[in-house]
């Protein structure tokens, strides 16, 4: 627990880890490594092998093979309770038989402090994170997201070089998971302990990191900053995972540089981004993200620079700020497009006709070989 | 309120009545009443031919005499060590069956707790007789072991004593261990563990004292069922056993001194009472709290 090289930039570093449960592979030759200090999610649908991973980070599981570096020391035969990681449980799984003081100072009396020592680091870090004065209670008088914070002190008082999250957002209601989202970003801030932070709540993955990857089926589809899973997919499945998208799929009709031009099946012609290229006549799918989609009523009213297409409005699914309206594109596609708050489209109705555009830069297009 | 509310009223509580006849009837005629005529005994002296007074000569008999006395500390003594030998080994297996196995194996690993329950206590404890007797099986297989010369008496020790009453109370505890066991998070144990606890830190700070409730509960009924054990200790320890109850039959069978046994009768009931609230206070266990696990 003491031995932290100088040289270790990299708080986790893996190298390709395996694990297999029988015929399935759980976590398939991964490599990573996660800069010291910095909120890394882990985001990826449940069965994706994301809490596997994150348990034989903790040591709950051993892996099959391939390395496991915690500031630089390797963990192999490492037992959980020597690990320099702390884990806050998706249940959280605070102590009920201990005072809330007891259970945040549980790990400073496991390595032997003094008895008045702990108990005034555990104040300290209480105070830390505004549950000062809480000590004496127990666990069970506490709310939802007082819980979250005696676990999330239970694990920093301890210091580790990671603290990993497990869905620990997961158990509690709406509101209080967007006031918990910003408050654990403030935490880490104040810290400065490197997270790794596991979800399947894309929101919550993309508000909080500095790095996010994108896992599926026990691989890492990319890795980078949330802006970049966004607006640069490097795959299918994270153009369809991270924020809503439309997929078209169909045959390529052209590909330059710049642009791909796709017809589907019913003969409907979209223009994306060219990011491989793609020969004339293989299969392909475009990606239309809902918000970079502009509507109007009369197709003079679009961007010019923008090839418009018509459509039948299908429904409205009104959610304030998220509003959006299910239309059927003239050649039978039915799009998801994110409907603006400007008044503009407030008298909208089912059946109506409707004009749309999007630029063909922010449509990302991949060859449909690569699922 | 109108006449139908109050014969619906009328209704409702005679079948609660009528529901609880059987156990109030069961109750009273087989356990208050015997247990009101046996008080009434024990406070009374013989000073003639049928001839009575009110007394409390019996219970004095039991401080004054210090065999009584002596053999009531050897009795529970001796069920305290058999409560402690039966946590000891009743833990292990209930953990194996609540949280190492699970499904048919916790199942089937049960049942072989269960099934010695299925024969009486008598066969179990003959069982037992012909294993250690002189003559009997594990002496022969020692001498056949060249581990002694003679076939050895294994029978009429204290320790033969405390084999039969462990076995016969083990399920008991086992059973509220499980409960105990099974109702603690597993994610508990893993988060102790990746605080630094070690496996003595886990067993110390979150599983037993997450159990407290369940262990109390077994060794409740673990001593009170050792405490008036009268087969086990009278077979397995022949004239050496020197049980409580034995003197208590003894008493009222062989030397018809009804108003002595009822009295001792009373001692136990109230001594092994003062016991088990003393080990509460001790283990600062609530009793309701107790019952309920067991």
């Amino acid at each position: 627990m003491n031995a932290t090289p100088v040289a270790a930039t990299h708080d986790l570093e893996i190298r390709s880890l395996v694990k297999r449960f029988g015929a399935y592979t759980a976590v398939d030759q991964l490599s990573v490594a996660v800069p010291r200090g910095q909120f890394f999610s882990i985001l990826g649908p449940s069965g994706c092998g994301k809490t596997t991973l994150l348990r034989m980070i903790a040591g709950f599981i051993a892996a099959d093979s391939g390395e496991i570096e915690i500031g630089g020391v390797n963990m192999r035969g490492v037992a959980p309770n020597r690990r320099p990681v702390n884990m806050v449980f998706q249940q959280l799984a605070l102590f009920p038989m201990m005072s809330v003081a007891n259970n945040v100072a549980f790990g400073l009396a496991r390595r032997g402090m003094a008895r008045g020592e702990r108990q005034h680091r555990a104040e300290a870090m209480l105070e830390r994170v505004g549950l000062g004065g809480s000590g004496h209670k127990r666990v069970d008088e506490m709310s939802g997201g007082q819980r979250q914070r005696v676990a999330i002190a239970r694990s920093l008082v301890l210091e580790p070089a990671l603290l990993l999250l497990d869905e620990p957002l997961g158990a509690l209601d709406l509101k209080l998971r967007e006031h918990m989202k910003v408050e654990l970003k403030q935490l880490q801030a104040a810290f400065g302990t490197t997270f790794v932070y596991i979800t399947h709540d894309q929101s919550e993955a993309l508000v909080l990191s500095d790095q996010v990857a994108v896992m599926h089926q026990g691989r890492f589809e990319q890795v980078g900053t949330p802006q970049q899973l966004y607006y640069a997919p490097k795959t299918p499945f994270v153009a369809g995972f991270v924020g809503n998208n439309n997929p078209v799929h169909g045959h390529v009709l052209s590909c330059d540089q710049h642009t791909v031009t796709l017809q589907s099946a019913s003969g409907w012609t979209v223009h994306g981004r060219s990011i491989q290229s793609l020969a004339i006549g293989s299969a392909a799918t475009i990606f239309i993200r809902p918000e970079a989609v502009v509507l109007a009523r009369s197709a003079a009213d679009l961007p010019s620079a923008w090839p418009a297409h018509k459509a039948t409005v299908d429904s409205l699914l009104f959610d304030g700020a998220n509003s959006a309206v299910l239309v059927t594109e003239q050649n039978g596609h039915t799009l998801r497009l994110a409907l603006p708050q400007t008044g503009a489209f407030a008298d909208l109705r089912p059946g109506e006709p409707l004009c749309f555009a999007f630029d063909p830069a922010q449509a990302v297009c991949f060859s449909a070989a690569h699922d | 309120m109108t006449n139908g509310a109050a014969t619906a009223r009328l209704a409702t509580r005679l079948s609660l009545f009528l529901l609880l006849a059987p156990a109030v009837l069961w109750l009273s005629a087989l356990i208050l009443i015997p247990h009101m005529d046996l008080a009434l005994l024990s406070f009374r002296e013989r000073i003639g031919p049928r001839q009575y007074s009110l007394s409390v000569a019996q219970y004095r008999t039991f401080f004054i005499e210090p065999l009584y006395w002596h053999i009531f500390v050897r009795t529970a003594v001796m069920s305290l060590v058999a409560t402690a030998l039966t946590l000891l080994l009743a833990f292990p297996v209930a953990w194996i069956i609540a949280k190492v196995l699970s499904g048919r194996a916790s199942s089937l690993l049960f049942v072989i707790c269960l099934i010695p329950f299925w024969i009486s206590e008598t066969v179990r404890t003959l069982g037992w007789m012909i294993l250690l007797r002189e003559s009997g099986v594990l002496p022969h297989f020692l001498v056949r072991l060249g581990m002694t010369e003679v076939p050895i008496e294994m029978l009429y020790h204290d320790a033969t004593i405390l084999v039969g009453l462990v076995y016969t109370s083990l399920l008991f505890m086992v059973v509220p261990l499980v409960g105990s066991f099974e109702s603690l998070d597993n994610s508990l144990i893993e988060a102790a563990s990746d605080l630094g606890a070690s496996n003595g830190a886990i067993l110390t700070k979150i599983i037993i004292p997450h159990a407290a409730p369940g262990i109390t509960a077994g060794c409740i009924v673990v001593f009170m069922l050792t405490l008036g054990n009268y087969l086990t200790p009278t077979l397995l320890g022949g004239k050496n056993s020197q049980w409580f109850t034995e003197q208590i039959y003894t008493q009222f069978i062989t030397r018809f001194n009804w108003e002595q046994g009822a009295a001792l009768g009373f001692l136990l009931l109230a001594l092994s009472t003062l016991l088990v609230w003393a080990g509460l206070k001790l283990s600062g266990q609530r009793f309701a709290d107790v019952m309920r696990r067991a």
